[in-house]
C-alpha cells in the first residue's frame, strides 16, 4: 500500500509540475519544428505505451462502461444495460453507506495520528546523532513489512488470548482483558485502525525528516535571540517551512486511507455480518463472490470519484494557506 | 526563570528525547520479535497467558512442516520468478520510454507523459474488475504470466517518472559527443544513460520488486491452482478465516520466510530507499 501511495504522491507533483513545462513557449521548442520527423522516440516509446494503453487506459474506460450494465462474464449471456440503476443502487443501499462510514471512521483516525506521530519521532530524530539511523530503520520496518503478513500478525495481536488484551487487562489492568476485539464493530474497527497507524508512521516520519533539513537554520537561530520558546520557533518557523511537505503527506494519507482493503480483508473480512466492511471490501465482495460486476464497478467509480474531488480541494487548501503566508 | 530552561534543554532534555524515541520503537518492534518467537514455538503454546517471548522450548516444527508438507519452496520461486520478471521487463520497457521523455523532442511529448502519469492517479485496485475481464479475454487467468503483465503495466508510470528525472539530469554534452561520434540512439540509451543513471535504477528495481513480491489483491482475485500460488497467497490460506484452529507457528514461520530477505534487502539498500521516497516528496 505505501508503495503506491508513494507513487500516487509523485504523479500529482508531476502533474503540478508539467503544465508549465508544456506551455513554456519560445525557443526550446522551434528547433524540434524544423527538424525532419524523426520515428526514434516513437520506437523508445513503443513497447510501454501500448501495454499501458491495452492494460491500464482501456481499463479505465471500460470500468466506467460496466458501471452502466448489470455485466455478465460467464459464457455467451450478454450483458443487460441499466443506465444509472446500479448508482440508484448503491446509494440506496444501507450498507453502501455503512461501509463509506466505516471508511470515513478509518480516514480521521489513522491520517490524523500518523500525521501529528509522525512528526513528533521526525522532530525528536531530526538532530543528527549516532543512534539516528538505528531509530530510522526501526521506525521504517513496519513500512517494508508485507501488508498480508502484519495483518495476519494483528490479528493475532487482537486475538482474545492475544498480547494486547493482556497488556491492556493483565499488565495496566485498564480493561478487563477479555475483549473480543475482532468480534464487534467499533472495536474491530479499533484494532485496523491501530495496525494503519502503526504501519504508516514510519513513511510520515521519513518524509517529514527530509522537508525539516530544509528548514533554514538560520532563521531558527535569529528567533531563539529574539527569546522565542520551543513552540513559538516551531509555529513561527519550522512549521510554514514544511507546510509543503505537511499537504502533501495529508493527500497521500487521504488516498491511501481510501484504499484500505488487505487489513480489514485479512483481520476481519467485513465481518461480524459485515459491520467492519469498509468500501473496498464491500466492492470486492459484490464483484468476485456475488459477480455482480457492473455494480462492483459503478461502486469503484464512486470511490474514484471521492478520492479526486478530495483530492483537489485539499491540494487548494493547502496551496492557499502557503499563499497567505508568502504575502 | 532562564537559568531553568537551559537546564531542560541540557542533558536531561536529551535523556527525555531517547526515553520517548525508544518507547517509540519498542511498539514498532516487539510485533516482529513476537512473529518470531511464535514461529519458534510449538503450537500447544501459542496463545497461552501469559505471553512468552523466549519460545520454551524451543523448536524448528513449524518450518519444518512448512517446509516439507506446505510445499513453501514451491510458492517461493513462485513469487520470486514473477517479481524478478516483472522488475526485469519494466525497468527496460520504462527506462526506454524514460529515455524518449528526457532525450527528445517529438509531438505530443508533455501530452503523452501526463497521460502515463494517470496512472499513478488512479489507484490499482480500481481497476481490477475491468482487469479481471481483460485477462480473463487474454487466457491469462490463473497464470503467472497474468500476475506478471499487470504487475509491469502497473509499475510503468512510477519508474517512468522516476527514471527520467535521472536521465534528465545526466549532461546533454556526453550525448551529443557520442553522437557525433557516430553512436545511435540505442547505443547511446544502453552504453551511456542505463551505467550513469544506476542510482535510479537501483531505486526502482527496489520499489517494483517489493511492490511485486508483497502483491495480494490481483493474486488473489486471479490465481487458483496450488501451483501458480504466491507466498503472500499460501500465507494467508495458512491462517484460514476462523481464529481458533489457525495453526499460528506455521503461519509466522511462513511469514519469517517471506518477510526476512525483504528485511534484509531493505537495511542493505537503505539509502535508495530514502532516495526514492523523497525525490517525490521535496522536489518543488
Amino acid at each position: 500500500m505505501s508503495i503506491s501511495t508513494q507513487a500516487t504522491g509523485l504523479a500529482t507533483r508531476a502533474a503540478e509540475a508539467t503544465p508549465s513545462a508544456a506551455r513554456r513557449p519560445g525557443p526550446p521548442a522551434r528547433p524540434a519544428r524544423r527538424r525532419r520527423f524523426s520515428p526514434t522516440p516513437y520506437l523508445f516509446l513503443a513497447p510501454g505505451i501500448l501495454l499501458f494503453a491495452v492494460t491500464i487506459l482501456y481499463p479505465m474506460v471500460q470500468a466506467f462502461q460496466m458501471s452502466f450494465f448489470d455485466w455478465k462474464i460467464v459464457g455467451s449471456a450478454t450483458s443487460e444495460f441499466l443506465g444509472l440503476d446500479n448508482y440508484a443502487r448503491a446509494l440506496g443501499d444501507e450498507q453502501f453507506w455503512l461501509a463509506s462510514g466505516n471508511t470515513v471512521v478509518y480516514i480521521v483516525a489513522t491520517v490524523i495520528p500518523q500525521i501529528a506521530l509522525g512528526l513528533i519521532v521526525a522532530l525528536l530524530l531530526h538532530k543528527r546523532s549516532p543512534v539516528q539511523p538505528l531509530y530510522r530503520v526501526l521506525y521504517y520496518l513496519p513500512v517494508v513489512t508485507s501488508w498480508v503478513v502484519v495483518s495476519l500478525l494483528f490479528r493475532f495481536l487482537f486475538a482474545d488470548e492475544g498480547l494486547i488484551n493482556f497488556t491492556l487487562g493483565d499488565l495496566l489492568h485498564v480493561t478487563s482483558g477479555d475483549t473480543s476485539w475482532l468480534a464487534d464493530r467499533w472495536t474491530g474497527l479499533a484494532a485496523i485502525c491501530a495496525l494503519g497507524i502503526w504501519k504508516g508512521i514510519g513513511w510520515s516520519m521519513m518524509i517529514f525528516l527530509a522537508a525539516l533539513q530544509g528548514v533554514p537554520q538560520s532563521l531558527l537561530e535569529a528567533a531563539t535571540m529574539d527569546g522565542a520558546n520551543r513552540w513559538q520557533r516551531f509555529r513561527a518557523v519550522t512549521l510554514p517551512a514544511i507546510r509543503a511537505a505537511l499537504g502533501f503527506v495529508t493527500v497521500m494519507l487521504v488516498i491511501g486511507g481510501f484504499n484500505v482493503f488487505i487489513s480489514v480483508y485479512l483481520m476481519t473480512g467485513g465481518g461480524p455480518a459485515g459491520r467492519t466492511d469498509v468500501l473496498l471490501t464491500y466492492m470486492y465482495r459484490q464483484a468476485f463472490e456475488f459477480l455482480d460486476l457492473g455494480y462492483g464497478s459503478a461502486v469503484s467509480v464512486l470511490l474514484t470519484l471521492a478520492i479526486f474531488v478530495l483530492s483537489v480541494i485539499q491540494l487548494r487548501v493547502f496551496r492557499d494557506r502557503s499563499g497567505e503566508v508568502l504575502s | 526563570m532562564t537559568a531553568g530552561r537551559r537546564r531542560v534543554s541540557g542533558i536531561p532534555a536529551s535523556v527525555a528525547r531517547y526515553l520517548l524515541l525508544s518507547a517509540g520503537a519498542v511498539v514498532m518492534v516487539i510485533p516482529f520479535v513476537y512473529l518470531l518467537s511464535t514461529s519458534f514455538t510449538e503450537n500447544t503454546f501459542v496463545l497461552t497467558m501469559p505471553p512468552k517471548f523466549i519460545p520454551d522450548p524451543p523448536t524448528l516444527a513449524n518450518y519444518e512442516q512448512v517446509v516439507a508438507t506446505q510445499d513453501i519452496g514451491r510458492y517461493f520461486a513462485n513469487s520470486l520468478l514473477v517479481a524478478v520478471t516483472s522488475t526485469a521487463i519494466s525497468l527496460l520497457v520504462s527506462s526506454m520510454m524514460a529515455y524518449a521523455f528526457a532525450r527528445f523532442s517529438f509531438r505530443f511529448k508533455e501530452t503523452i507523459f501526463r497521460v502515463l502519469l494517470l496512472g499513478l492517479m488512479i489507484p490499482a485496485i480500481m481497476l481490477i474488475i475491468p482487469q479481471f475481464v481483460l485477462a480473463k479475454q487474454l487466457g491469462l487467468l490463473d497464470s503467472l504470466g497474468g500476475l506478471i503483465v499487470f504487475y509491469v503495466a502497473g509499475s510503468l508510470s512510477l519508474n517512468t517518472f522516476l527514471l527520467r528525472g535521472f536521465f534528465e539530469t545526466i549532461p546533454g554534452e556526453l550525448d551529443q559527443a557520442m553522437q557525433v561520434d557516430g553512436a545511435n540512439a540505442w547505443t547511446r540509451y544502453w552504453r551511456l544513460a542505463i551505467p550513469l543513471a544506476k542510482p535510479g535504477l537501483a531505486t526502482a528495481t527496489i520499489f517494483t520488486f517489493l511492490a511485486s513480491w508483497d502483491e495480494f489483491a490481483w493474486a488473489l482475485t486471479i490465481t487458483n491452482s496450488p501451483e501458480n500460488r504466491t507466498l503472500p497467497i499460501a500465507i494467508r490460506l495458512f491462517a484460514g478465516e476462523g481464529n481458533n484452529a489457525v495453526q499460528w507457528g506455521v503461519v509466522f514461520a511462513a511469514s519469517a520466510i517471506a518477510v526476512v530477505p525483504v528485511i534484509i534487502v531493505f537495511l542493505v539498500f537503505q539509502r535508495y530507499f530514502v532516495q526514492g521516497l523523497t525525490s517525490g516528496a521535496i522536489k518543488g
